[in-house]
């Protein structure tokens, strides 16, 4: 029984920061309708934002303050990051044919791979401990500790707040009536660069702090980490209905859960198959995610 | 969405200028690439003719297995630097050329293809990880063009064939070293194994520490398994903390075990961990901090030898790489440049065949891990340490397991 | 069945089968002049290279199908390739039946074959989801495909496991991969110039469209994805036979990108784009070499900036042959 509950909060942890990053998916394809695939590497950088911020502050360490400043730095630098690629790669692509917008995803999230292995070396990196890890509830079988408290409350906060944002402000009424009918939009007034620039912003921002999160849980930082969390948090997306915040938010919790129960009580050799079995199951079975709805496509 | 590509295919051929640019880009390529061979045949050729020692060397510089092959250069640039301040062969510098693999395997036979039939090397230095190795030297044996594996620990790697060799230990000796260690030095009883899918490596070591572990006694309890790029081991290890073994053993690369090992701590696991030479860097402690401490490892040498070889070594590649301690691969590296000049010193004519006699003749050769014999399988056979993790980057020498 | 029939021999054009026959014949000699030629005069190392180069375009060739002629997108080619290669090899090294006949030529080339057959089969299963699916999902889907069948083989311990699968017998050569890209290159052109070839094409500009002329759409996506998995898997064969060793990191996500980037640089639908765009991606590694840090981000670079500057490649979807200042020989219908 503690078993269960050890591994449902430890799948709970994992779960909530691929919600973060799948937030980001959500976003980006709700307003442009296509897979920023770049989005995991705005995910390392954020993390390695986050060591270049906690390197300044060397006398911060092990303090509250620290961390937020960590994290709201490494969240301005995503910000920044998505901010440019939006700009020099996707903005030109703006009435090009989908399948070229995909390319160039790809090959961006390529490029920021490869010039992070140039720049950074493929050596991964430590997060710094910027709070040391606490157990909170400790007894022998069930151990749950500061860092995954952390996390999970840290995740629902901002789900919340964006729920906030989108539902309750202009902007956020902006947004959805960008993702409902660019064309109609623009014809309304709205400013499409602006809020399409917006929505980048945001959803790096979420990349950048799920990077902290992370980097405390799993203080090993490299280039090509953002491969794996990347495609899981997608699936997750994807799970949860692309372009519904709520579906992602669902997706990657179950998908943290599924990936910790499996390995536990089935296997753990196809531990990476599973997320794309999941993923050709709800493709196949109810395309539109959990909580999508899809528009038809129109001839 | 086809309908919409329609819209911005131009025809591509409206003007002349434009396909001529399109086929003299081709062109031009194909004109460079045969220029670039051309100019390698003739570089090599010449150097042939000095009667100077081409090494050449193939590993992962670049991608995500690069801190290997990068280390395993150092340590090769290092022992030819030495040999070429003492005077080279015969008067004549050594020349090192070093291909890139990306850590493919077809990529690794391109590059000994390259290095043997463009180049001309006398001898060829690589690979760290044995599944290249083991791609690659079908090539070297075919044109009898002798290969020294610096670190590739699988058996089947000098199976290959007679022009190829290790200066290190093999797995099933490796596994051994620690299962004895495990089961007599520690007198463990249970044992489980947490092993990494996707690297051969350690799937190797992990099958043969299993085999001796139950052979001297002890019982394997659990055999779980993560691939190379996770970073949650909770659930596996939630699983192995409840059939509490003695031993953790996790025979995979610092990458993970730093994390392997915070987690299991994390989760109130108390056992001793234990793993193979891919613990070896000073990233381990980094990244696993305190939850590594304590843990035992097999690896080919110990920095705080007293051997004169060892504390050359150290200084000298501290001095060059601001203070960072040479890891095992650097080391191994090393030894292998070293083992290949020796040859080379002692072989009348540097023709490959020649070097390939001395190499296979070298005998208690003084290496900075250990003294290294080549036996009749080309493998070399000498002790594995056992270090013990202490605090930040340190080791403790804990012993020398003979073979 | 008049349908299959078109397939194969098209209608366009009635070659007749005596002629087609000769013409290969010839080919095929001609083919073993140049391998002879090559093998006694070339350095081993540019020829590897070429007949690298030869294996992408069959990879490129067969890719092209679905991407560049089908519009679909699929992102799992090394997943058919390692399908290919590994079944393939498994024939020849591991089970061996028949006694020694997988390890003669012939068996090789029954082995290979066997291989692409498997792939093709891999292939069916993977285009079923295309029916539902389309542009990005698809996508991923192939990419999941692609990913699910290395860790299967990274799990079978019978073909090695992450330690690879050594000691394949050393059998294709120029003549073969040669042989069988000209083979690639003539059933897929064949197959696009035909009555099935108009209906693919038609699914690429507008599958509702089609589908209300009483084109049978899914009926085609799925031949298109068969027979470019039955080449990939062919051209895994002979990759596996020419190296002598796999492992499942040789068909990672990486190599499905670069076959992505041949066909993308040379043009989505164009025959000699996926040609000639397999050539650049096959040697530019080798010609910067010089650069080997930079290999990569120079790869990928080049994708981003073809996408942002020259969308359609360098041939759109033109063919060498149609290029103006060829002199005109007869001009081919355009489908």
């Amino acid at each position: 029984m503690q078993a269960l509950i050890q591994n449902l909060v430890n799948g709970l942890a994992q779960g909530s920061v691929y919600a973060l990053v799948a937030l980001g998916y959500t976003m980006v394809y709700g307003v442009l309708q296509f897979i920023n695939f770049a989005h995991a590497e705005i995910f390392m950088l954020g993390a390695f934002g986050g060591i270049f911020v906690a390197g300044w502050l060397t006398n911060g360490e092990g303090s509250f303050l620290s961390l937020v400043l960590v994290t709201f730095g490494s969240m301005a630098f995503c910000t920044g990051v998505g901010l440019a690629v939006e700009r020099i790669a996707y903005r030109p692509l703006r009435h090009a044919p989908r399948l070229n917008v995909l390319i160039t995803a790809i090959g961006v999230s390529l490029l920021l791979q490869n010039l992070g292995i140039l720049i950074f070396g493929a050596d991964p990196r430590v997060f710094p401990a910027v709070i040391p890890t606490q157990a909170l509830f400790d007894s022998q079988n069930l151990v749950i500790n500061n860092i995954q408290v952390l996390v999970i409350g840290t995740s629902a906060a901002l789900m919340l707040c964006l729920h906030w944002l989108v539902r309750h402000t202009k902007l956020g009424m902006a947004m959805r009536a960008v993702s409902y009918d660019i064309e109609t939009a623009s014809l309304m007034g709205i400013p499409i660069d602006r809020i399409i620039a917006f929505t980048f912003a945001i959803g790096s921002a979420l990349a950048g702090c799920a990077a902290v999160l992370y980097g405390l849980t799993y203080p090993k930082v490299d280039p090509l980490m953002g491969v794996i969390i990347g495609i899981k948090a997608f699936v997750a997306a994807v799970f949860g209905g692309i372009g519904s915040f709520v579906g992602a938010a669902v997706g990657g919790i179950v998908m943290g859960l599924a990936e910790t129960l499996v390995v536990y009580y089935v296997s753990s050799s196809f531990r990476d198959a599973l997320a794309f079995g999941l993923l050709i199951v709800i493709l196949l079975v109810k395309p539109t995610g959990l909580f999508g709805s899809m528009a038809k496509e129109k001839v | 969405m086809g309908a919409l590509m329609g819209g911005v295919m131009r025809p591509v051929f409206k003007s002349r200028n434009r396909s001529f640019l399109v086929f003299g880009i081709v062109f031009l390529s194909l004109v460079g690439f045969v220029n670039c061979t051309k100019k390698g045949d003739t570089g090599a050729s010449a150097q042939a003719d000095l009667q100077a020692l081409v090494l050449g060397e193939f590993g992962t510089m670049t991608g995500p297995e690069s801190t290997f092959g990068i280390s395993t250069h150092r340590g090769i640039m290092m022992a030819v630097e030495e040999a070429n301040a003492s005077g080279g062969i015969q008067g004549k510098p050594i020349k090192v050329i070093s291909l890139d693999d990306q850590g493919r395997s077809d990529e690794a036979v391109t590059a000994v293809t390259k290095l043997v039939t463009q180049e001309n090397v006398q001898l060829i230095l690589g690979e760290v990880a044995s599944s290249r190795s083991i791609a690659a030297a079908p090539v070297a044996q075919k044109y009898k063009v002798p290969m020294i594996s610096p670190s590739s620990t699988n058996p089947r790697v000098t199976q290959v064939g007679d022009f190829i060799f290790r200066v290190c230990f093999i797995d099933p000796f490796q596994g051994k070293v620690m299962a004895k260690f495990a089961a007599q030095n520690l007198k463990m009883k249970t044992a489980a194994i947490l092993r990494d899918i996707k690297s051969d490596y350690s799937v190797g070591l992990a099958d043969f520490f299993a085999e001796d572990f139950q052979k001297m006694g002890g019982k394997i309890i659990s055999d779980l398994s993560y691939s190379s790029g996770d970073a949650d081991f909770k659930a596996q290890l939630t699983a192995i903390k409840l059939k509490k073994p003695d031993v953790l053993f996790i025979p995979g690369y610092y990458t993970e075990v730093g994390l392997i090992a915070r987690q299991a701590r994390e989760l109130n696991y108390n056992g001793v961990l234990m793993g193979g030479d891919g613990w070896d860097s000073a990233k381990l402690t980094e990244i696993g901090g305190k939850a590594v401490v304590g843990g035992y490892f097999s690896s080919h040498y110990s920095p705080k030898s007293d051997k004169p070889v060892v504390q050359n070594f150290v200084a000298k590649y501290k001095e060059k790489y601001n203070g960072e301690v040479p890891n095992g691969l650097a080391a191994m590296g090393y030894d292998a440049a070293r083992v290949a000049i020796a040859a080379a010193l002692k072989s009348s004519t540097l023709a490959p065949t020649d070097l390939r006699d001395a190499v296979a003749q070298t005998k208690d050769f003084e290496g900075v891990t250990g003294v290294i014999s080549l036996n009749d399988e080309r493998n070399a056979v000498k002790p594995a340490v056992v270090l013990k993790v202490m605090a930040s980057n340190d080791y403790e020498y804990v012993t020398t397991v003979n073979p | 069945m008049a349908d299959t029939h078109s397939l194969f021999f098209g209608d366009e054009d009635g070659i007749k089968t005596p002629w087609q026959i000769l013409g290969f014949a010839l080919l095929v000699l001609v083919l073993m002049g140049v391998s002879a030629l090559i093998e006694s005069n070339i350095n081993p190392y540019v020829q590897r290279i070429i007949v690298n180069c030869g294996i992408g375009i069959i990879l490129g060739l067969s890719l092209n199908l679905v991407n560049g002629c089908a519009g679909q997108f699929s992102l799992g080619h090394a997943g058919f390739m390692a399908v290919g290669a590994y079944i393939s090899a498994y024939l020849t090294t591991v089970l061996m039946p028949f006694g020694g006949f997988f390890q003669t030529e012939l068996g090789v080339g029954v082995a290979v074959v066997a291989g692409g057959l498997a792939a093709a089969l891999s292939g069916y299963i993977v285009g079923l989801p295309s029916l539902r699916l389309r542009g990005d999902y698809l996508a991923i889907v192939t990419l999941g495909f692609g990913e699910i069948i290395r860790i299967v083989f990274l799990n079978i311990s019978a073909v090695g496991g992450p330690r690879g699968l050594p000691g394949i017998p050393l059998a294709s050569n120029f003549f073969w991969v040669y042989l069988w890209a000209v083979v690639t290159f003539a059933v897929i052109y064949r197959l696009i110039h035909s009555s099935a070839g108009r209906a693919i094409l038609s699914v690429r500009e507008d599958e509702i469209s089609s589908q209300s002329m009483g084109v049978n759409v899914s009926h085609y996506k799925v031949v298109a994805f068969v027979v470019s998995a039955f080449f990939a898997g062919v051209a895994g064969g002979l990759f596996a036979h020419y190296q002598g060793f796999i492992d499942p990191n040789t068909f990672n996500f990486n190599r499905s990108v670069e076959v992505v980037i041949m066909v993308v640089i040379g043009g989505m639908g164009s025959f000699s784009g996926a040609v000639i765009g397999a050539i650049l991606v096959t040697m530019l590694p080798e010609l910067l070499r010089f650069f080997a840090e930079y290999r990569m981000v120079i790869f990928s670079a080049l994708l981003v900036l073809v996408m942002l500057l020259r969308p359609m490649g360098i041939f759109g979807r033109h063919e060498i042959w149609e290029a103006s200042w060829l002199p005109k020989l007869k001009r081919k219908p355009k489908p």
